[in-house]
């Protein structure tokens, strides 16, 4: 049939076009992913085996506590001691600032006294969505 | 006191050599005496990184004035049996070495060392109002040595220095130990998976 090479072409663009809308759509949900799978419970979890060493939501201990802390200016709790590095900072607690501070704290505000990083993204998502949620946020 | 412990002194203590001596951050008379053996000259601080080494370390040195006291508040409770009470005294004793060698290092490093805060802060911060039980008590202890192992492992890839990331390492080992034995009375179940603390 005369026409089978066209149509043999025409399906292959369409294949490609649908192919590529595919990937297109999955790069954006892997983009996404992150915030999507972020999970509190499990920050919970994570927040109780790493961070109450120092940490307690509501009693301010080696470090500040940390309810409310997500939206909050750092430095921001009246009744705690922080490095001047942190208290001069201007620096607002949101998921991207946490998620620096947790990095590498001492990279992300020069003069402070944390050195705990927390290393996988995955650990600080959650931990982020967990001290979220408990801000009320 | 042994050699190691007498670094090349007349011009002042060899940082390095000093961190490098295998016992030196485990005996806190050594290290006291080590301090007087300099004539309490402090390292100057060079660097910000050295600035923030010593931040690392004063955050460390609260994180054991807070577990010495969480044991005094366990030990005049009246509620540990003497088995008990004696672990208590034993590893409270631990973190007393640990804060000692921890502010001497401070001050080594041209750092002021923090203060412990007032019994009656550690007992609202700790809720040791509710504490009903020996068992409270341990949980309270054991919730902390664990926290204090994962703290002291979190911090290792922050440090400049690398003899002080070993410190922080040998520190959590230390905790590790206590909260295996605090875990073992409260007959807690082991962790069922390998890497169950901070990596």
């Amino acid at each position: 049939m005369g026409g089978g090479a066209p149509v043999v072409a025409a399906a292959h663009i369409f294949y490609d076009r649908g192919h590529m809308r595919n990937l297109l759509i999955a790069a954006l949900v892997a983009s996404a992913l992150p915030a999507w799978a972020a999970d509190a419970s499990r920050g919970a979890t994570l927040y109780e085996e790493r961070c109450t060493g120092c940490h307690s939501l509501d009693a301010n201990r080696v470090g500040p506590k940390h309810r409310g802390v997500f939206g909050r200016k750092a430095g921001g709790v009246s009744d705690f001691r922080y490095s001047t590095g942190v208290g001069n900072s201007t620096v607002v607690w949101d998921e991207t600032t946490l998620d620096r501070w947790l990095t590498n704290p001492q990279g992300f505000i020069a003069g402070a006294r944390m050195g705990f990083r927390v290393g996988e993204a995955v650990d600080r998502g959650d931990l982020i969505a967990f001290l979220k949620r408990e801000s009320g946020k | 006191m042994s050699n190691a412990f007498h670094p090349p002194l007349g011009t002042g203590i060899n940082r390095r050599r000093f961190l490098n001596s295998g016992q030196a951050f485990l005996s806190a008379g050594v290290v006291a005496m080590l301090a007087g053996c300099a004539g309490n000259a402090a390292m100057p601080m060079s660097s910000g990184s050295a600035e923030g080494d010593v931040a690392i370390l004063n955050v460390a040195l609260g994180l054991e004035h807070e577990a010495i006291a969480a044991y005094q508040i366990g030990a005049e409770s009246k509620l540990l049996d003497k088995p008990v009470l004696d672990v208590a005294v034993l590893f409270q004793g631990h973190h007393k070495e640990h804060r000692d060698a921890l502010a001497a290092t401070v001050r080594k490093l041209g750092g002021v060392p923090v203060e412990p805060r007032m019994m009656n802060d550690y007992a609202m911060a700790l809720n040791a109002g509710a504490i009903r039980s020996q068992g409270d008590i341990l949980v309270l202890a054991a919730r902390l040595e664990r926290g204090a192992a994962n703290a002291y492992l979190g911090v290792i890839p922050s440090f400049r220095d690398a003899e002080l990331a070993k410190i922080a390492g040998r520190l959590a080992a230390d905790e590790t130990m206590h909260w295996t034995a605090l875990a073992g009375a409260l007959k807690q179940n082991l962790p069922q998976k390998a890497f169950s603390f901070a990596a």
